[in-house]
């Protein structure tokens, strides 16, 4: 290792950094534009995947950045969730990339020089999220991806873009800064550090009004999680590319966000404590009430990125309800769903862009007898499918079976129900689709010629469906990581 | 040489006002008061440098003794606002020289440089001295140069502008000096620190307490407190966007030095906290004119209309800061008082360079803008999110220290409000993002170009400042707090 | 010490209020001027009847005088007195410009061109030049 731990951590989040200027550079040279983000997000991976050895190999990195109040730094500590949230972030990004540059060209979308410098800004910060060591480093990457992001939703400059970033700025910010700002300080205030630590930073004397006023705040706070009524923001959001709704929308923003209320449940609160508090129960059901909601109301979306996002939404609910369950299963399963989800997730979004760029249809009662054009695509859907309802062969089983051991542990039965009876709406809402199209007839009409999706997109949907099955039987290595949250 | 420096401050630029009236030829008129403004930033340097190492520095004029000569004294407090006034001058003046070609005649450039020394005179003098009646003085002098530059633009409503200001303006430093009169004839002294020790004596006295109230509703007129504000607005938006971009970072914040110097140093806090529920005031009057300019600034097509009315609820957290009454409050209100005119100087020098390519400040003149400008604009943005309070930024840092300070004093209702009308500010800032990014262009744009230059340097160093104390705090922080504390430490 | 024996300050007060109402209720801006420049005379009175000594004499010491006048609230005031001509110069330049730029001196006059010039404005910005309906009926407001 030619490199110190902490100057790859340092890396890991300037890479993408260094890659705007070269891109942006580049500007009328698509090939070489592409070729630098690729380049940049290949120079990730492996940057991540070196650190993800280290601290297998039992390396602690930490780094102690500027004061940016006296006893307040910017700091940066690698710990097992952060490590799995880069991982798969990272991951994804190569993968997207080569995805968009099929979408973007195939659709032939402006400004894409605007797009990649954004999109590497968002990865950036995304990393920084990851790694953050404290919550005010957490809060100051949180704020530049929801801000770098604002041009990527708003990216058609067309008035439905206008509006659907207002609301997608308008929720992340306020519930921000209202909520999540205040509670930072209001912690800084009680605890004197803001610092992650194991088994959470309260002293044991704070009145739990407090603590059980902050947990509140924390979780509305952390709009990016979509808890209900905060949720408006993520389909206000699918206004934007394909790409950004699959690697943004389903994987690094709505996953920081969960990402977030994880980390802030184990290493703020502790789950000694987050066990004793009673607004942890009520945002638990209010979590549950997310899922089954947000379920339902994908089951009335027509447009296949608005099902979608509702079922980011509900699933997010997943991950949230496994952090408030406080129990270890219930953490594991979280952390295991942050990466489960994203593959299953991303899948779906990259067949719905593939569609409507090879097939220009959005919604879904027009996809009926698409299986026959375009079955890879098809196929990639029903997995991805699976993985989302928990179904095996796919990862999203193992997510979803800890969460639901988690409730177990817990004796929270209502949970449990709640967790079945959204799986079973998975079903309701998502296989007809793939389903339809391999088995109805065509929608109306004669039929068009339609081809699958540009090679570099039908890469990147396969590519992640096979990630799904793939999941499923290598998960080892994932729980290990999970569950080394809690040692 | 260094033991005048607090005079030579102040003297310098008084004198080489005239002299860029003998100079006259504009172009070298400019260079020359570049060179005055960055002399006297360099000793301000020098003179906080000294402050901070070497504790209060007393200076008498004439060689006469304090109470009866006047003293200049520069603390920590004000050493550090005048590297902050002298700094953003020079700055300003350096992108001046090609902005004011387009928004003045020729013929007023030199007249032009001129007032804006003479104002830089004022407001350094006004910080610099330790004599009351002094600093009546400063205040004209700062308070006359700037209807001046104010009204010599070419835009009529500049005039009325003015003129309102004017007569606010007047009203307010009259009312001052029937304060610092009404001290007097209870003290017998002028001196701000001799006033200091002879005013308890006297404190009971209902003399003392109506100069109390004259000079605070003085100097409210002057830094445009809610609801005092109005002659703010139009003067910032037609006036010359260099005067603009001057008065904005400095006067206003030079004004609430001149509050915080006599609530703190001259009739002390305690004082002040029995004759006076200043306390409540402040803080109704802060909140509401937070809440009440930021919606304002939503509804304006100006753009300078729009920052005008945001520097108006700025204000108001530089004042809630205030009406906190504890040291961590009033170290979060200097820090906003740095910050505030760090971001309002980069914003509306930026306005300027966009009037200098489109000559307009109209809101709907900017649609399709980002393309054309992409500095200029991006310019607009980070000053506007810094605003906001985004992290990484300045304001972050100041909305940071008043929750906290609100939080302190138990006032959590308020932080909640605080956090609230920033996102009003979210909502004037979007509106010019929208403009800027997502509105096709009205008219046509073809031949605009970027921003010379002159012009973005003197921007870009604002902006990365602002990004820079956004995040190495270590001097802002530094001097707000030291300077908090001995304020808190002389009572 | 009565009411009457203060009769110096009601002069103050009285000019003070005088001043200010003019300010305030004068449309006529050389008019708003004259009541400023009262307003702020009333300080100098202030400030002049204050140096005054009860049966003393003016400060040019003399062996026959043991009591004198302060003459230091004088020398201030002389001051205020300057900077006070001065800003009635700044402000009568302004009127002057004023009547250049708008034909008149009124306020109310002036208020009117302004509004004009702001619902121009808003016309731009929101693209209804065209209806010329809508901006003569707000410039009869």
């Amino acid at each position: 290792m030619w490199l110190a731990p902490e100057t790859l951590l340092i890396l890991t989040i300037l890479v993408p950094l260094f890659a705007v200027p070269g891109i942006i550079a580049a500007n009328r040279f698509p090939n070489r534009r592409e070729g630098v983000t690729i380049t940049a997000s290949i120079i990730l991976i492996y940057l991540v995947t070196t650190l993800y050895g280290l601290v297998q190999n039992g390396t602690s990195i930490a780094i102690k950045g500027p004061a940016l109040f006296p006893g307040l730094h910017l700091s940066f500590e690698i710990e097992p969730l952060g490590m799995l949230f880069s991982l798969v972030a990272g991951f994804l990004w190569l993968v997207t990339t080569v995805y968009a540059i099929g979408y973007m060209r195939g659709h032939h979308e402006k400004n894409q020089t605007r797009f990649y410098s954004c999109f590497a800004i968002a990865i950036s910060s995304v990393m920084g999220i990851s790694y953050a060591g404290n919550l005010l480093t957490l809060f100051i990457f949180y704020e530049v991806l929801t801000l770098s992001t604002y041009p990527l939703v708003t990216h058609s400059g067309t008035p439905k873009a206008k509006e659907g970033g207002r609301v997608y700025l308008g929720v992340l910010l306020s519930t921000s800064v209202l909520f999540l700002l205040l509670a930072i300080v209001a912690t800084w205030y009680t605890a004197g550090t803001v610092e992650f630590q194991k088994g959470g930073v309260f002293p044991p004397e704070t009145a739990p009004i407090i603590t059980g006023t902050l947990l509140v705040l924390y979780i509305f706070g952390i709009g990016k999680a979509a808890i209900m009524p905060f949720h408006r923001w993520l389909p206000a959001a699918m206004v934007a590319p394909t790409p950004v709704s699959a690697l943004l929308h389903a994987v690094a923003v709505v996953k920081a966000g969960v990402f977030s209320v994880l980390k802030v449940c184990v290493y703020i609160f502790g789950l000694d404590l987050l066990r004793t508090l009673p607004s942890a129960d009520f945002m638990l059901y209010l979590a549950a009430a997310t899922v089954l909601l947000a379920s339902i109301v994908a089951m009335r979306q027509d447009n296949l990125k608005a099902r979608l996002a509702y079922s980011t939404v509900s699933q997010l609910g997943y991950i949230t309800i496994g952090a408030l369950l406080a129990t270890n299963a219930g953490i594991v399963g979280g952390a295991m769903h942050i990466a489960m989800h994203a593959f299953g997730k991303i899948t779906l979004f990259f067949c719905a862009g593939a569609i409507m760029v090879a097939a220009h249809k959005t919604e879904i009662s027009d996809m009926r007898g698409l299986g026959k054009s375009m079955p890879i695509t098809m196929i990639a859907f029903f997995i991805g499918s699976l993985s989302i309802i928990g179904l095996p062969p796919t990862g999203g089983t193992w997510g979803k079976w800890f969460i639901m051991t988690g409730a177990f542990d817990a004796g929270k039965w209502t949970i449990m129900i709640v967790l079945m009876l959204s799986s079973l709406l998975n079903i309701a809402y998502l296989l007809p689709i793939p389903l339809r199209a391999f088995f109805s007839k065509q929608a109306y009409g004669k039929p068009v010629q339609i081809k699958e999706a540009p090679l570099p997109s039908l890469l990147a949907l396969s590519f992640t469906a096979l990630g799904c099955i793939f999941l499923f039987f290598y998960t080892q290595p994932l729980y290990e990581l999970a569950s080394a949250i809690l040692q | 040489m260094t033991a005048h420096f607090p005079i030579l401050q102040v003297i310098i630029p008084l004198l080489a006002a005239p002299l860029c009236l003998f100079i006259r030829i504009p172009r070298i008129v400019g260079i020359f008061a570049i060179l005055v403004s960055a002399t006297a930033f360099l000793i301000s340097c020098g003179l906080l440098q000294e402050v901070i190492t070497g504790g209060t520095l007393s200076y008498q004029l004439g060689g006469w003794a304090a109470p009866w000569g006047i003293e200049y004294r520069i603390d920590k407090l004000n050493g550090y606002l005048l590297l902050l006034v002298s700094g953003v001058s020079t700055i300003v003046l350096v992108a001046a020289q090609t902005s004011i070609s387009k928004e003045l005649p020729e013929n007023r450039h030199t007249f032009f440089y001129t007032a804006y020394l003479l104002c830089l005179t004022g407001l350094l003098g006004i910080l610099a001295t330790a004599d009351a009646f002094n600093l009546f003085v400063f205040l004209e002098i700062s308070a006359l140069s700037s209807y001046t530059l104010i009204a010599i633009g070419t835009d009529r409503r500049a005039l009325t502008a003015s003129y309102q200001y004017l007569v606010m303006g007047t009203i307010g430093a009259t009312f001052i000096i029937i304060g610092v009169g009404l001290m007097y004839m209870m003290t017998g002294t002028l001196n701000m620190y001799d006033l200091a020790e002879r005013l308890p004596a006297v404190y009971e006295s209902k003399t003392v307490l109506s100069a109390f109230g004259f000079f605070i509703v003085g100097v409210c007129l002057k830094l445009a407190l809610f609801p005092l504000h109005l002659w703010l607005p139009n003067a910032y938006a037609y006036a010359p966007s260099i005067t603009t971009a001057f008065l904005a970072a400095t006067s206003t914040k030079v004004a609430v030095y001149v509050l915080i110097r006599y609530i703190f140093s001259i009739f002390g806090i305690e004082f002040v906290d029995m004759s006076l529920p200043l306390g409540d005031i402040f803080l109704f009057l802060g909140l509401t004119g937070i809440f009440v300019a930021s919606v304002a600034a939503i509804y304006q097509l100006n753009i300078k209309r729009l920052f005008a009315y945001s520097s108006v609820a700025q204000i108001g957290y530089i004042i809630l800061g205030l009406a906190i009454e504890t040291e961590l409050g009033l170290t979060a209100t200097l820090l906003h008082l740095f910050n505030h005119a760090l971001m309002k100087a980069a914003i509306f020098l930026a306005i300027g360079a966009v009037v200098y390519r489109i000559g307009s400040a109209q809101l709907s003149h900017y649609a399709g803008l980002g393309k054309k400008m992409p500095w200029t604009m991006a310019a607009i943005v980070a000053g506007g999110l810094s605003l906001i309070g985004v992290p990484l930024t300045v304001g972050f840092v100041s909305k940071w220290y008043l929750v906290v300070a609100l939080l302190d004093k138990g006032w959590w209702p308020v932080a909640v409000l605080v956090l609230i009308s920033s996102l009003i500010a979210v909502i004037y800032v979007w509106r010019v993002v929208e403009w800027i990014y997502l509105t096709p262009p009205r008219i046509i744009t073809d031949e605009i170009k970027e921003a010379p230059m002159s012009q973005l340097i003197p921007i870009w160093i604002l902006v990365l400042a602002n990004i820079y104390f956004g995040v190495d705090t270590r001097l802002t922080v530094g001097v707000s707090k030291l300077a908090a504390q001995s304020l808190f430490g002389v009572n | 010490m009565n009411i009457i024996g203060l009769y110096n300050y009601w002069i103050v007060v009285v000019l003070m209020l005088i001043g200010f109402f003019i300010v305030i209720a004068h449309e006529n801006l050389i008019k708003k001027l004259v009541g400023l420049s009262i307003f702020q005379t009333s300080v100098f009175f202030l400030y002049i009847s204050m140096g005054k000594v009860a049966g003393a004499t003016a400060p040019i010491l003399d062996e026959n005088y043991q009591l004198y006048s302060n003459p230091l609230p004088h020398v201030l005031i002389l001051t205020a007195i300057v900077v006070g001509i001065a800003t009635t110069a700044m402000g009568l330049a302004l009127v002057v410009r004023i009547y250049e730029a708008y034909g008149s001196i009124e306020e109310s006059d002036i208020q009117v061109q302004d509004n004009n010039d702001r619902l121009e404005d808003y016309l731009e910005a929101y693209g209804h030049k065209n209806d010329t309906h809508l901006f003569n009926q707000d410039k009869d407001e």
